[in-house]
């Protein structure tokens, strides 16, 4: 059976092209580009040349990115070196639907004293831009706030944000794991002062990422030992992996804008068919402000588990907010932030789509799709009368 | 990825006995859309008081859909009492085994069984009430229910009751309450779990007294208020006065009986000190709270 891969929020494949250029880094250009030897140091310029792709993508340059082991540790970073730079001000603000690599840096913070400020978002998904600029005083240090959601794809006004918290002279911080190949940036134009990236999100490989940090950003090292990446991240450098981002975001940047095309016109191909041939389902997250390759749908009462599993018999790859999916008992954080209804929320599916999906494999699905809700309606006790809730 | 067994998978995606039986003899139903799983059962007897026919409809996730199958194979043909005597054990096992997590959709199983037979022998009357004090608010489960989970299944950790019949899993302010209905059916059998605060015996300087309050509230309090999108801030204390602010607090939340205050100071008393009381921070009181829509 043929995988059809839909869960492109949660990881991609690898390009090609990506593979082919890591491959001489494991076995043939072995050196640490650290060493003296002319060996070593032939490693050291690929990784120049791959600062310089990254940099390239981000329209920043290449001194403001920092590789690290990926998308959480960039967050990790971000966060935590703000603070530790800045240990007068004790107050991070960001938002209730933020990814847990900032949600739970920040929960913990609370721990140590700091004041946490989670802005809400409305039923769109889309953040309270009031209540933020109310919130930023002087003994901020730090606001975070993701570029696009993971589960819905609700983009974020970052560059009108980033621009009022450095008005107020205060750190900002953006998690742009998933925005980073999707969305044109240009950082060198932008208020934006660190940004997090993740490799196998834009088809590099796993276990490795990136933190833009603006230039006269203060940030404390996270990582100590020897004098990597300009000491602000020790350790010696993930070579293939770092080769295999630079790559990967080269190919991101040479075809951003036909990709997105594609990309958005097979979304909205299956979105509209899903909405129009299941009734009983509704859209979650802000039509208009999303990313083009992310719809996330909920089909009232069926259960999200059971979906992704009737899906999988026909190899088809998804992800769900419901409670069974997310190995806690409660739904997803994020539709529950937006105030989704449990009901809703328990039968909410994401499909995630990327620049290897065809319009064949939109097609199947849509045909499939609406068997699958039917079947598991008609043992839902809920179908036949719903006036009980 | 959840690890099925095949039994399990086969009665997920070729449920038996979907349905509802017309004028049926016995009525179950359990669960509730918002709680993430439901199940309505109906059965039919013959002439000696043998279940002739039994149908299900569940919505859930692909295990609460195959326990309520393999269940309604199970109780055909069997007498009133015998079904009676089927446990969520004997309904995890019919299946060749459940994830530890999903046992909650055996126990809903049997509790479904148990509404249907009461229903019949209450002569249709009688709707499926729970028994005892709720425990869990967030979902509804009482101490009956939790005493009858840990003594059919061996339990002896909160966790384990949670997998079981999901009490303590959503604020978990209730996981104190389980611990002491677990060591009360178990006795001996729960190991010496010590306790994560030490009570200090004797007087406290000012310093330790705000550190454990300060931990207290990490520890203790804040952690039940998050799971409800509420949270706590330790704003000063003077004396034996603390001062807390409240945030965020969630608009679903189900604990509104009681005031926050007087949860804080059972706990700061219980782990710090008895002498202290908590007042309300008077100037944070006008924060925006973050309402969820």
């Amino acid at each position: 059976m043929k995988t059809i891969y839909f869960d492109n929020n949660a990881t991609t494949k690898m390009a090609d092209e990506v593979l082919q250029e890591m491959k001489p880094f494991f076995c043939q250009l072995y050196g640490n580009p650290s060493s003296m030897h002319t060996f070593g140091g032939q490693v050291g310029r690929r990784i120049r040349h791959a600062r310089e792709q990254v940099a390239a993508l981000l329209g920043c340059d290449p001194s403001e990115i920092i590789f690290t082991g990926g998308g959480t540790e960039s967050d990790n970073a971000a966060v935590k070196g703000t603070l530790a730079a800045t240990p007068n001000k004790r107050k991070v603000i960001t938002t209730r639907v933020e990814h847990p690599a900032v949600l739970a840096v920040c929960r913990d913070l609370e721990n140590h004293g700091y004041t946490v400020v989670e802005i809400g978002v409305d039923k769109e998904g889309r953040l309270d831009l009031a209540e933020l600029e109310n919130q930023i005083d002087d003994n901020t240090a730090l606001v975070s706030i993701m570029y696009a959601n993971n589960e819905t794809g609700v983009v974020f006004p970052i560059d009108k944000i980033a621009k009022f918290v450095a008005d107020k002279e205060v750190v900002f911080h953006t998690d742009a794991v998933q925005a980073v190949g999707k969305i044109p940036l240009n950082l060198a134009k932008s208020n934006i002062d660190l940004l997090s990236l993740s490799g196998h999100k834009l088809h590099g490989p796993k276990g490795v990422g990136a933190l833009y940090v603006r230039k006269g950003t203060r940030i404390s090292p996270f990582m100590l030992g020897g004098h990597q990446e300009g000491g602000r991240r020790a350790g010696t450098e993930n070579v293939p992996g770092i080769v295999g981002l630079g790559k990967a975001c080269e190919l991101a940047a040479e075809n951003i804008e036909q990709e997105n095309k594609k990309v958005r016109r097979l979304r909205d191909k299956l979105e509209n068919a899903m909405l129009e041939n299941c009734p009983d389902s509704r859209l979650n997250g802000d039509k208009k402000n999303r990313l083009p390759n992310t719809t996330n749908i909920s089909f009232e009462y069926i259960e999200g588990e059971a979906i992704l599993l009737m899906l999988d018999k026909y190899g088809i790859c998804a992800s769900s907010g419901s409670a069974c999916t997310s190995g806690s008992l409660e739904p997803s954080h994020v539709l529950r932030a937006m105030g989704v209804p449990f009901t809703a929320a328990h039968g909410s599916i994401r499909f995630s789509l990327s620049r290897y999906n065809t319009e064949q494999e939109v097609d199947y699905t849509i045909e499939i799709m609406p068997q699958i809700v039917n079947q598991l309606r008609e043992l839902s006790p809920f179908v036949a009368k719903q006036s009980r809730f | 990825m959840w690890e099925y067994t095949d039994k399990l998978k086969d009665h997920f995606f070729n449920p038996r006995n979907v349905g509802e039986i017309e004028d049926p003899d016995g009525v179950g139903e359990v669960g509730s859309l918002a709680c993430g799983d439901a199940l309505k059962l109906t059965f039919k007897l013959d002439k000696n008081g043998r279940i002739k026919d039994a149908k299900f409809k569940t919505f859930g996730c692909a295990s609460a859909i195959a326990t309520s199958s393999v269940l309604t194979e199970m109780i055909k043909g069997k007498m009133l009492d015998e079904a009676a005597k089927v446990t969520n054990r004997d309904i995890a096992d019919y299946l060749g085994g459940l994830p530890e997590q999903k046992m909650h959709c055996s126990v809903m199983g049997r509790e479904a069984l148990e509404a249907a037979i009461e229903n019949y022998r209450t002569g249709g009357k009688k709707k499926h009430e729970l028994e005892g004090n709720v425990v869990c608010t967030c979902f509804g489960v009482t101490d009956k229910e939790i005493e009858r989970v840990i003594r059919e299944n061996d339990l002896t950790t909160v966790d384990q009751v949670t997998n079981y019949c999901k009490a303590g899993g959503g604020c978990g302010g209730c996981k104190g309450e389980i611990e002491k209905i677990i060591e009360k059916v178990q006795g001996e059998k729960v190991k010496e779990v010590p306790a994560p605060l030490l009570r200090r015996a004797g007087k406290l300087t000012n310093i330790q007294k705000i550190q454990m309050i300060q931990q207290t509230i990490n520890e203790q309090i804040r952690p039940a208020l998050r799971a409800h999108g509420g949270n706590i801030e330790l704003i000063d204390v003077d004396g034996n006065k603390v001062i807390v602010a409240f945030r965020g607090m969630c608009a679903q939340c189900r604990l509104t009986e009681f005031t926050m205050k007087d949860v804080v100071e059972s706990k700061l008393r219980e782990f710090v000190s008895d002498d202290l009381f908590v007042e309300e921070d008077k100037d944070s009181a006008g924060q925006p709270h973050n309402h969820i829509g």
